[in-house]
């Protein structure tokens, strides 16, 4: 057996930092854009309003009950048609970065809005009738009492959540983006190091992930006393 | 003139009626103590009274203003109905000073300084002044209800509903609330004050009512309950309290 050869990688790493930059970008988009948009949907859900409440229960199943990776493609078959329609974004834009931005984004709002649910619902009744009793409505309720609280008993849940994504976004191999993952997959089928280099990449994205694993462990011990 | 009006409420909570044709009144600068076994709907019945349960018959009017209304703006009048619960329910992510300013500030939309200069009188005339700073989950249950009482009070209510206050309570903290609330009542404080704690009736309640499976037994006068009580299961329910 051959034995491991690691010269390529030293060479690499700008390809691998940009990759790595793509990958944060989609991240830090889909965590963004996840709890907002997950949030909405979680109000919805709990607003009381039939209609609405079903509307976000229909979206929350619905993209909880497809794989990703389906997702990723469709958004990049579908996106590219739309912008250009609505838009009049050409075809020339980097269709693949902003399709698989939006596409994290949904889907991982669906996600989001399950563990804002139910760290709504962990709040106490007696903080809503003691935020009504002092004339609040319900928008500055949620606004000022109950989210403030539900976040901070969620952060563990929606770190581990942005850890799966972290390692998720891989994904985007499916529509050629060269993310951390592609980057080394790329460089390293062009070196024929590939062993070497989805090793390397498997170690970065072990470090970092445990590392977070880590940090919510120890806030989670923190946040239980 | 009648500040709190309980007209004929009936309430169910689906098949099960919690309260069965009540009607009573509050008058301006009058004390009105709910006394009742656990579970008689005394809960239910003070928190109809600023909207927080919806009733099903009847009728309640605050301060001229029929609750169900269509034109009433709720959250608008319970700015000025204060209301302190069994928990406290002080906001734990925010410190002494922010929970007595907050409402103030979203609701009433006065000025952060006048806010702070309101919320820290009332703060020093529960006799915290010194715990501005701190967060609820520092203070002692009983500190944490003064708390909420000088909340409620910063927001300059026409009203205060009290449900069980001292209740949560580890005994010895027990009467540095009550003494807050005879201080208000004899400042001439309009009050509903569902409570167990017959001295404070005896020593500043205008009228006693009993309520008994959700129906209102007993409406009377302070010495008319304490005398003669009519109701068969008022007296019962006197005489067990009063051993302790
Ligand atoms: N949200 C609710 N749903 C169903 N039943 C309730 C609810 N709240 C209270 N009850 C019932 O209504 C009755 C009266 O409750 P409550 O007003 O809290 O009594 P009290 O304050 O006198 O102890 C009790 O039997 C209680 O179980
Ligand atoms: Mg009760």
């Amino acid at each position: 057996m051959e034995e491991f050869d690691w010269t390529s990688i030293p060479g690499a790493l700008p390809i691998l930092a940009d990759g790595m930059l793509i990958t944060l970008e989609i991240t830090a988009t889909a965590i963004l854009i996840g709890i907002l948009w997950g949030t909405v949907l979680a109000l919805a859900r709990l607003s009381g309003n039939r209609p609405l409440a079903w509307l976000a229960a229909a979206y929350v199943n619905l993209f909880r009950a497809v794989p990703l990776v389906m997702v990723i493609l469709w958004f990049y078959l579908i996106v590219p048609t739309l912008l250009q329609r609505w838009f009049g974004v050409s075809q020339s834009s980097d269709i693949r970065m902003i399709s698989a931005l939006v596409a994290f984004a949904l889907f991982e709002s669906a996600y989001y809005a399950e563990i804002i649910r139910a760290g709504v619902q962990s709040v106490p009744k007696g903080q809503v009738d003691a935020a009504f009793a002092l004339g609040m409505p319900y928008h500055l309720t949620m606004r000022l009492v109950v989210l403030p609280q539900a976040f901070r008993n969620m952060v563990p849940l929606l770190l581990t959540q942005a850890i799966i994504l972290f390692q998720d976004t891989s994904l985007v191999y499916v529509i050629g983006l060269a993310d951390f993952f592609g980057a080394a997959y790329k460089v390293g089928d062009r070196d024929g190091r590939l062993v070497e280099l989805l090793l390397f990449a498997g170690a970065v994205y072990f470090i970092l992930c445990f590392g977070a694993s880590l940090l919510v462990w120890q806030l989670q011990k923190k946040y239980s006393t | 003139m009648s500040m709190i009006q309980i007209e004929n409420v009936s309430k169910w909570y689906g098949d099960f009626q919690v309260l069965t044709d009540c009607s009573t009144h509050v008058t301006e600068g009058e004390v009105v103590v709910v006394c009742g076994p656990s579970g008689s709907g005394k809960s239910t019945l003070i928190r109809c009274v600023n909207g927080l349960e919806a009733i099903q018959q009847g009728r309640i009017v605050v301060n001229g203003t029929a609750l169900a209304d269509p034109t009433t703006n709720l959250s608008k009048l319970r700015a000025h109905v204060g209301m302190v619960f069994q928990n406290f329910e002080l906001f734990p992510h925010m410190s002494v000073t922010d929970n007595l300013t907050i409402a103030q500030i979203k609701v009433l939309g006065r000025s952060t300084a006048e806010a702070l200069a309101r919320g820290l009188a009332m703060l020093d005339r529960v006799g915290l002044k010194a715990q501005a700073s701190k967060f609820p989950g520092a203070l002692s249950g009983g500190q944490q209800q003064r708390v909420a009482i000088a909340r409620a009070l910063a927001m300059d209510p026409i009203c205060m509903l009290f449900d069980e206050p001292t209740s949560a309570l580890d005994p010895e903290m027990v009467n540095e609330v009550l003494d807050v609330m005879v201080e208000l009542a004899t400042e001439g404080m309009t009050m509903m004050c569902v409570t167990h704690e017959m001295g404070f009736a005896r020593k500043v309640a205008d009228r006693v009512i009993f309520m008994d499976h959700g129906r209102i037994v007993e409406d009377a006068s302070k010495d008319d309950f304490f005398g003669t009580p009519r109701a068969e299961r008022a007296q019962l329910f006197l005489s067990k309290i009063l051993q302790h």
